[in-house]
């Protein structure tokens, strides 16, 4: 067992390392990097100078070396438009962030769960078939299509909610509701076809047989033996949802990380965009590590295999 | 149900796309400024006209030919890239598997549209820089999967019994077992590509990837937000054209999967 951990948390060192890698080497996929990191005022005149001033004009491997350790101290270099540290810009938007995914993620479980066990123990039926229904229409409806219609009649013809920005409860809903109906239609799904697996097993007959009343069999033997993909899957969707919503967060002003990824984007403030991008794979790389060791710890078949 | 219903949807997206020029009154980018955000059943405007009295219908259709476009094109590079890597990974083992996997796990540590939205906003606008940057990021599904598979494939007898009949190892890889792993880069092929038309359309709604004028549905959603107080037509309709789109290959999908391959988990 601790073989094993210590061999994930190594695995996971290394593709923080090598994801921060590809950061660098995303910037240089333009061809001429230093288009990215100047302010756009500039004159055609000076651009070798800023190129000279960012370092540019050094060998690869040394620039290389140079944004690693920076890197590692958590300096991605200055924010062209906030003339401010650019990791620092990201860290502000966290707690909005963190909010908006805590919520989603409460809702999706409180609706997937129910939804897919039900589901499940009515199979075929008619609870079965319209749950289906809906699990298939909230996988295929495009977040940023529902938030628009729902921001037309909450907020636009109803007035019962804000459009966007953030503030009280109020302008919590919208923006969870959209997240939610994406995730929950994913978990549902899984714990509709966990639960049917874990029905047909022997230790469901067992349980039958001696007696056990129907919502014991279900509740104790059937979904907790479910768990585990469910957590893994709800432990992935935490991942996602932590590094910024970057389309539900643009479409309800939500001052996220996504939303201030999507503004550095579109300012074409890089540092920015470098510093949010490697803070997002690094948040979904630890908690890919998380959902490992808790599968390990939930089904001792996983560590004792490898 | 799944089968009728997907082939049915899909099939409505595939008509529209291919007889746009067809099936709309009107071009898709002639203004006409005494008629804008003219109401759904206006005379001469089934869904009514956006802000610059361009025809909805027109630019709808239009857009069903921009967002299969894309999704075909990238569905079959990511197919091709993706399974030539897995087939490698899969096959050659040592270290081209090693170096090909860890390049996933990298790719998979960025959430696909955020990489997505990256690459495009560094390679630039257009449509065949949308293609590259979704192909760039969706790849790593269907090296995973047939990588998978092909571990598996490769023990099986007829593939020892080819090899020992002195099958080279190109041949072997192509004629034994990619055959039999092809079912899998079908079924991953079609429950991936409204993943990559939905990102294009979110990647062209935050204003990168497809630029307006040209009618794609993520712009025009994009654009309908400043008319939302007065128009909900500009958003309705495209964004329901995007979800049917989605629902139809998702259900397609999902046959396929249960037909061709039930153990698969995508």
């Amino acid at each position: 067992m601790r073989g094993w951990i210590a061999s994930r948390l190594l695995q996971t060192v290394l593709v923080i390392f090598l994801s921060l890698t590809a950061v660098f080497g995303m910037v240089r996929l333009s061809g001429d990097p230093v288009l990215l990191f100047m302010p756009m005022d500039i004159q055609a005149k000076d651009v070798n100078e800023y190129r000279e001033r960012l370092g540019f004009n050094d060998p690869l491997l040394v620039q290389y070396a140079r944004f690693m350790r920076g890197a590692v101290r958590g300096d991605f270099g200055e924010s062209l438009r906030y003339r401010r540290d650019a990791l620092g810009l990201v860290l502000e938007r966290l707690p909005a962030t963190l909010l908006l995914a805590g919520t989603a993620m409460l809702l999706t479980l409180a609706l997937a769960v129910p939804l897919g066990v039900a589901t499940a123990v009515r199979r075929d039926g008619a609870v079965d078939h319209a749950g289906t229904v809906l699990m298939v229409l909230g996988q295929a409806t495009p977040g940023f299509w529902l938030g628009l219609m729902l921001i037309y009649l909450f907020a636009v013809q109803l007035r019962w909610l804000p459009t966007g920005g953030m503030g009280g409860l109020a302008h919590l809903v919208m923006p969870a509701v959209v997240l939610a109906a994406f995730y929950a239609a994913r978990v549902a799904r899984l714990t509709r076809s966990a639960v049917l697996e874990a029905l047909g097993e022997d230790y469901v007959l067992t349980a039958r047989a001696k007696g056990l009343a129907e919502r014991h069999v279900v509740g104790k033997h059937a979904l907790r033996n479910s768990a585990i993909p469910i957590v893994t899957l709800a432990g992935l969707e935490a991942g996602q949802l932590l590094g910024g919503a970057v389309v539900t967060e643009t479409i309800f002003a939500w001052p996220g990380l996504g939303r201030l990824t999507v503004q550095a984007l579109l300012n074409r403030d890089f540092p920015v965009v470098m510093a949010a991008v490697s803070f997002t794979s690094i948040v979904y790389t630890l908690m890919n590590l998380v959902v490992d060791l808790l599968y390990a710890w939930l089904d001792p078949r996983v560590r004792l295999r490898s | 149900m799944k089968k009728y219903l997907g082939l049915a949807l899909t099939l409505a997206v595939v008509v529209a796309a291919v007889g746009a020029p067809w099936l709309a009154a009107t071009d898709p980018m002639t203004t006409d400024f005494a008629s804008g955000l003219k109401p759904p059943g206006s005379p001469g405007h089934p869904l009514g006209t956006d802000q610059l009295g361009r025809d909805l219908l027109a630019r709808v259709l239009y857009g069903a030919r921009l967002a299969l476009f894309i999704g075909v094109c990238t569905v079959v590079v990511t197919a091709i890239v993706g399974g030539l890597l897995g087939l490698v990974a899969g096959f050659v083992e040592r270290w081209p598997s090693a170096a090909i996997m860890r390049l996933a796990d990298v790719q998979l540590s960025f959430p696909f549209i955020l990489l997505a939205l990256t690459i495009n906003a560094i390679v630039g606008l257009g449509l065949r820089n949308i293609i590259l940057s979704l192909s760039a990021a969706g790849w790593v599904v269907y090296a995973r999967v047939v990588r998978g598979e092909v571990l598996s494939v490769k023990q099986r007898d007829y593939v020892h019994a080819a090899a020992a009949l002195g099958v080279g190892r190109p041949r072997l890889l192509f004629r034994h077992v990619l055959p039999n792993v092809a079912p899998s880069i079908i079924v991953v092929a079609s429950l991936q590509f409204s993943q990559f038309v939905v990102a294009e359309a979110a990647i062209s709604f935050l204003g990168f990837g497809v630029q307006p004028p040209t009618p794609a549905w993520g712009s025009m959603l994009s654009e309908s937000r400043d008319f939302l107080y007065v128009a909900w037509w500009l958003g309705a309709f495209p964004g329901a054209a995007l979800a049917l789109t989605a629902l139809g290959v998702n259900l397609l999908g999902d046959w396929l999967r249960d037909t061709l391959d039930p153990k698969l988990r995508v």
